[in-house]
């Protein structure tokens, strides 16, 4: 049944989606001067990632990229938990999440 | 048995010296003074003890107590070898170091750092054992290094006076460029012999091993240099006259009687090395010879009392150099002896006066100290006698021997050292003239305070006095103990001169020249009363004499500029450039970190670019180029 979904669309569709959402995150991270957007941006990646390791373990009929993509479900949920209360603690702050703003790292 | 008197030997010293160094703040002054003395007469009762051991046996004793250096088959032990020569030097360093240390307690009493006086005079002491009872020249070498480190500290006690840091530092460096001479010979010796032993060395000589003469000759050269730094010779003569800036009992042990005498000892322990370069051994006789002159003739006009009797001391180790080039070794040695009798004696009496006159050493405004201080005019008018080469007093048989020997050799020598001693015994009589004769030209105030020295102070002085009155003795002509006792340091037999009617002659001759010295003397300063002018008022060649023969402001001229302007040189021009590529090489640095700084500016928004931009090549060149 799956078989047939990736003989209809073409595992090349896959890469170029994944590719794209890739792209879509690194430049969310790259122009983005809002620290929760550039969060979600790199979710957006993540997810470019999982949904590349989902087609190819299918394609390649073996379970061990679809479990993978678990583990980094995991690991970016805590990710964003840690991420977002990071984000809280500078609000606290600076009263701001502005990543501009972020300049105490000057050496 | 032995290694255990040995190490009491050099012990001792060094026990006292720790005491005093580590305790001596809280002991009593008188305290202090007892246990430097102490430590020095144990070593004195052990030097009899010894010496007593080989007069009997007839055979040196060696004490080897570990293996120093080795170096394949090149072997330097921590080895002592007492035999005739190192005792005699033990004898009298030890005997006339507590005769000066006992005075010291009294003449130094009033010195807050009378301890650390102490402690330096011990370890004086023991490094002076080291240079003398030492089986090899390393060992020498300690020694010799060690106590030119406590002239250098003892010249320079009363610290706070900066001439007196002056002359002690002239006396270090002096003395390390006559050191360095004497490394090099020790190994051009140990390059030669592959062992820097005296008894292999002298065995290796005495069974006619092969060695090359040219070199042996520079070796021995080298450690003349070495001789004429510690001892005071021409070129390097100067320091001596300006050590007399430490305490007078220093001047009396360190430049007078021992440590000044070890280019002496080192020439006739190496007699052997030296019997084989007749070049080198001439050259030492006319320095020697040269030395005795120049000197005599500066003491001439020195109205420093301490002074005179500096260049007395050169004079009369000019003397002893002139026997040693001769070869009579014995001779010099016999002068070695009776010159440490009187002359220790003369600086502890002008030490004596010194502490009359409350710290006044310039005899123009002495005189008439003979009424005041009966002791030390007594013993004094011995000592000055017996420098002089008077009948029968110690000096007259030593300095007599070595006119003799010059006699014999070379007139022009004998010629010079006889014009040497008739100015000794002009300028000690001037000196004893000016002091003890006439009126007191002192202030009123020195004169209410005239007083006769303590008993601790007086008790050296008689000793020494009846030594240098009798110490002729051990030395007479044609029947000489010292010549037989020291004759197994030689190889083969020593030569004899006669005692013939020249020997009679040249002594009557002597005699009357130290007569006519005197005389000059009394007749200037006693019948005429004359005085020595002030220092601007001097003309003529006493100016020059004055002056000391303008030979510090030569050496300051020819030596001490040039290497200032060297100095000079290095600072501001090779010191620039070097300096500008340290410099730059710092500078360089700071300037890349500068622009790498910017970089890490803190903006997260181009780390983040940065970071992606580089992770972007990675992938392009691994997986896509």
């Amino acid at each position: 049944m799956l078989q047939n979904i990736l003989q209809e669309i073409g595992i090349q569709n896959y890469i170029i989606l994944s590719t794209i959402m890739f792209c879509i995150g690194v430049f969310g991270v790259l122009y983005r001067r809002n620290a929760i957007v550039v969060l979600m941006s790199i979710e957006i990646m993540l997810n470019a990632v999982n949904l590349l390791l989902v087609a190819f373990s299918t394609y390649h009929q073996d379970a061990a990229g679809q479990v993978f993509v678990f583990f980094t479900m995991t690991v970016a949920a805590a990710e964003v938990a840690i991420g977002l209360a990071l984000l809280v603690a500078i609000y606290r702050n600076i009263k701001s999440i502005d990543i501009d703003q972020l300049r105490n790292l000057k050496g | 048995m032995d290694s255990t008197l040995v190490l009491i030997l050099l012990l001792s010293p060094i026990i006292g010296f720790l005491i005093n160094l580590f305790f001596g703040k809280n002991l009593s002054k008188s305290l202090s003074g007892t246990i430097g003395t102490i430590a020095v007469g144990i070593s004195f009762v052990v030097s009899v003890i010894l010496f007593n051991k080989v007069t009997q046996s007839g055979e040196g004793i060696t004490v080897h107590f570990f293996d120093w250096i080795q170096v394949s088959n090149f072997n330097v032990g921590f080895s002592f070898l007492l035999d005739q020569l190192s005792l005699l030097w033990l004898l009298f360093v030890t005997g006339i170091g507590t005769l000066i240390h006992l005075y010291s307690i009294s003449y130094m009493h009033d010195d807050e750092n009378l301890h650390k006086f102490f402690s330096y005079l011990n370890l004086f002491v023991f490094f002076m054992i080291m240079l003398v009872s030492g089986s090899n020249l390393l060992i020498m070498f300690i020694g010799w290094e060690g106590v030119g480190l406590c002239s250098y500290l003892l010249i320079g006690f009363w610290y706070k006076n900066q001439d007196y840091n002056d002359a002690a530092k002239k006396a270090f460096i002096m003395n390390r460029i006559g050191d360095l001479g004497f490394l090099a010979g020790v190994f051009i010796i140990g390059y030669l012999f592959g062992s820097l032993d005296y008894l292999t060395i002298k065995q290796a000589i005495a069974s006619g091993q092969y060695v090359d003469l040219g070199l042996l000759a520079f070796a021995a050269f080298c450690l003349f240099i070495g001789a004429t730094g510690k001892s005071a010779q021409l070129p390097l003569f100067t320091w001596l006259p300006d050590a007399m800036a430490g305490p007078t009992p220093v001047s009396a042990l360190i430049h007078a009687a021992t440590m000044v005498t070890a280019g002496i000892f080192m020439i006739t322990r190496m007699n052997f090395v030296f019997e084989l370069t007749p070049a080198v051994l001439n050259v030492i006789a006319i320095i020697g010879a040269l030395t005795a002159l120049v000197a005599a003739f500066i003491a001439l006009v020195q109205n420093d009392i301490k002074k005179v009797l500096a260049y007395s001391t050169v004079s009369q180790l000019g003397l002893m150099f002139l026997a040693l080039g001769l070869g009579a070794y014995e001779i010099a040695v016999f002068h070695v002896v009776t010159h440490a009798f009187f002359k220790a004696c003369l600086f502890l009496g002008s030490g004596s006066v010194i502490h009359a006159m409350g710290g006044e050493q310039d005899m123009r405004y002495m005189g008439g100290l003979k009424g005041h201080m009966k002791i030390t005019f007594i013993t004094f008018l011995i000592s000055t006698l017996a420098i002089s080469g008077i009948f029968p007093l110690s000096g007259f048989f030593s300095k007599d021997e070595i006119l003799l020997v010059a006699f014999h050799e070379n007139k022009v020598l004998w010629f010079i050292a006889s014009a040497a001693s008739v100015m000794t015994a002009f300028y000690m009589f001037r000196l004893l003239y000016l002091t003890f004769f006439g009126k007191f030209r002192g202030t009123e105030e020195q004169k209410s305070k005239l007083h006769e020295s303590p008993s601790l102070m007086t008790f050296p002085l008689i000793v020494l006095a009846v030594l240098a009155a009798i110490g002729g003795l051990i030395s007479i002509p044609g029947n000489s103990w010292l010549n037989h006792y020291l004759e197994p340091i030689f190889i083969g037999s020593r030569p004899h001169h006669a005692v013939d009617s020249t020997a009679f002659i040249l002594m009557g001759v002597a005699t009357v020249g130290a007569l006519i010295g005197i005389f000059l003397a009394y007749s200037k300063y006693i019948k005429k009363g004359q005085l020595p002018v002030k220092d601007e008022e001097v003309t003529g060649f006493a100016k020059v004499l004055h002056n000391k023969f303008y030979v510090d402001e030569i050496y300051t001229a020819i030596i001490v500029k040039p290497i200032y302007w060297l100095g000079d040189f290095f600072k501001s021009i090779v010191e620039v450039i070097i300096s500008s590529i340290v410099f730059g090489t710092g500078k360089l640095t700071n300037f890349v970190s500068e622009q790498g700084k910017t970089l890490q500016n803190g903006s997260v928004g181009l780390y983040l670019f940065v970071f992606v931009l580089g992770f972007s090549t990675i992938v392009y060149y691994l997986f896509l180029a």
